[in-house]
């Protein structure tokens, strides 16, 4: 399932797009994407990642045919995102993180009753279509409640089914977890995993964490000044950047700093030694031999792994690019 | 053609029910429909009796008449410039409605329409009922007039929504528009006849109201409905309506088309 293997369902060259913006009374321009060319092929789970303002909104509305770029080319499921919206629109669907695609004041099954409307849905294709989403995504319990009466964990699941409804072949989400808890996360991220097995849709995701790109993402893409920072595996990424993992062990009673694990770095200690952290490059060593190693030592009554977040691997690749 | 024309009508619906979602805000609006209908029997009425019985073609009974539909019509007719997509231009979420395999322009018109035909059952009918009631007023005693008058209703409020739609899209160039929207109200109430009925208007007014779509979307619905014009007037006034309605939807259209490729949809 890599990106050479058939058709590529998104293909840009060299895409840019400026913005005339005032400030004051001068008028600059301010350079959101600056010529990017990448390719998704068909069923390939992207992650595409930058810090606030790296141009990757401004990707999305161009590839979905709401942005017209200034310079170079784009092509989204074979078509010209601009030009051919609507037969475009039918082959994909979009969650923008921040803006509903719900009617507020109605409730959740009459969205996607239009919704279906819409896209033109057999009543038996949206009958099974909707029972899917609503079991797989436990919507039952607020299917006739007013979208405006929901929560945001509640919204969300909602907004991605919605996204989902018309089965489409590409779905990109610009940040689908922020904000959620820890369980909300988990949910949506076990149902689009599954949702992939069972239709190969292709997967395009922003976001700011780094739990959504390792559990839903093949492949990352990272925009720094929409340019393209880095493209590969996850793995990679991180061993290009040498992001380390954080063991946290909490010991059964004080003791010195464990400075001697083999393959780990001690970072520091609370309680005098009560909890110690060590960082360490999972290329090198796991989670298990350093904590073998620290049990040698002394005995262990807890533990946590703490996981790079996005914001940090973006910002040592940034530091690295300068 | 049939699928597509199964979404319209569930967008209506969706705006319909988006109507029924607010109750207080209808009963406040009706309240405020009643004050200001009250205050202008009572400016009205002194007109027909100091001009002494009528003025302008209207007496007190076809005054009433003209009063309280236009009060009723007040809540789906908008006279106001503002609209939820004009929101969604500012705000961004317009760019949901770009990614739906839908006409925006269409899909937005149609719920809006809904909402307002909403309007009619908790402000439109209460509004003529106290006016019978309270004061009485002449109304046409043969059928063609209310079913003519009901299509100019329609006419009229669907209109409204076309026009305002206009306004709305000024946003994608201007990125404040409540100066157009201010601009909006201010003209479309008067020349609409909200204040005073356009026939009583000065003759160049007059002239220059008939060059708007507003008479259009108030005065002549009204008029066909009380049945204070004859039925081949009424007939010419619907064609009226109906020359409106195509120029703006064109006009609509067009904007809508220039205002995608410029699109610069706010926020991220």
């Amino acid at each position: 399932m890599q990106g050479d293997v058939g058709e590529p369902v998104i293909e840009t060259e060299g895409l840019g797009r400026e913005f005339r913006v005032r400030d004051g009374l001068r008028r600059r321009t301010v350079v959101a994407v600056d010529g990017l060319s990448v390719r998704v092929g068909a069923g390939e789970a992207v992650g595409y990642i930058g810090a606030n303002g790296a141009g990757k909104s401004t990707t999305i509305k161009m590839l979905v045919g709401i942005l017209v770029p200034t310079r170079g080319s784009v092509r989204t499921c074979g078509l010209r995102p601009v030009q051919d919206r609507r037969r475009l629109v039918r082959r994909v669907g979009v969650v923008f993180g921040q803006r509903s695609q719900l009617w507020w004041d109605l409730p959740v099954r009459e969205s996607f009753a239009i919704l279906a409307s819409i896209h033109g849905l057999s009543p038996d294709r949206e009958r099974s279509r909707t029972d899917e989403l609503v079991e797989r995504l436990e919507m039952g319990a607020y299917w006739t409640t007013p979208v405006r009466q929901l929560s945001l964990g509640q919204r969300m699941r909602a907004e991605v089914a919605a996204a989902l409804l018309h089965s489409p072949d590409l779905v990109i989400l610009d940040e689908p977890t922020i904000g959620l808890d820890v369980l909300s996360k988990q949910r949506l991220r076990e149902f689009l995993v599954t949702e992939r097995r069972a239709h190969g849709t292709t997967l395009l995701l922003t976001t700011h964490d780094m739990g959504d790109v390792e559990r839903l993402c093949e492949r990352v893409l990272l925009v720094d000044h929409g340019r393209l920072a880095y493209e590969g595996t996850l793995a990679g990424l991180s061993r290009t950047v040498g992001v380390e993992r954080v063991l946290v062990v909490d010991l059964a009673e004080p003791g010195p700093d464990l400075v001697t694990v083999p393959g780990a770095r001690h970072l520091g200690s609370e309680g005098g030694g009560l909890r110690q952290r060590f960082a360490f490059d999972a290329e090198v060593t796991t989670a298990a031999k350093v904590l073998a190693a620290v049990s040698e030592q002394v005995e262990v009554v807890d533990l946590s792994v703490e996981e790079p977040d996005v914001e940090d691997v973006v910002r040592r690749v940034y530091a690295a690019r300068r | 053609m049939r699928a597509t024309l199964r979404t319209y009508f569930r967008l209506l619906a969706a705006g319909f029910r988006r109507g029924s979602a607010y109750p207080l805000a209808a009963l406040g609006g009706l309240v405020a429909n009643a004050t200001f209908g009250l205050l202008k029997v009572g400016i009205l009425f002194a007109t027909v009796e100091a001009g002494g019985g009528t003025v302008g073609g209207y007496d007190a009974g076809t005054m009433s008449a003209y009063i309280w539909l236009s009060q009723g019509l007040l809540g789906s007719v908008n006279l106001f410039g503002r609209t939820a997509v004009a929101d969604r231009i500012k705000n961004g979420d317009i760019a949901v409605d770009f990614v739906r395999p839908l006409d925006v322009q269409a899909a937005s018109v149609t719920t809006e329409v809904g909402t307002r035909l909403f309007a009619l059952l908790p402000r439109g009918v209460p509004s003529v009922l106290l006016g019978v009631l309270l004061v009485g007023m002449s109304m046409p005693t043969t059928p063609l007039p209310y079913a003519l008058g009901a299509l100019s209703v329609l006419l009229g409020v669907v209109l409204s929504c076309t026009t305002v739609y206009l306004v709305a899209v000024s946003r994608f160039w201007l990125v404040e528009g409540r100066g157009v929207e201010m601009l909006y109200m201010v003209l479309s109430g008067f020349l609409a006849g909200l204040f005073v009925p356009i026939p009583l208007f000065p003759g160049w007014l007059r002239a220059v109201a008939g060059a708007t779509p507003f008479p259009s979307m108030l005065q002549v619905p009204v008029d066909v409905l009380s049945g204070r014009v004859d039925l081949p007037t009424s007939a010419g006034l619907v064609g009226v309506q109906l020359a409106w309605l195509a120029l703006t939807v064109v006009l609509g259209a067009v904007l809508t088309r220039a205002g995608r490729a410029r699109l610069e949809v706010q926020g991220g």
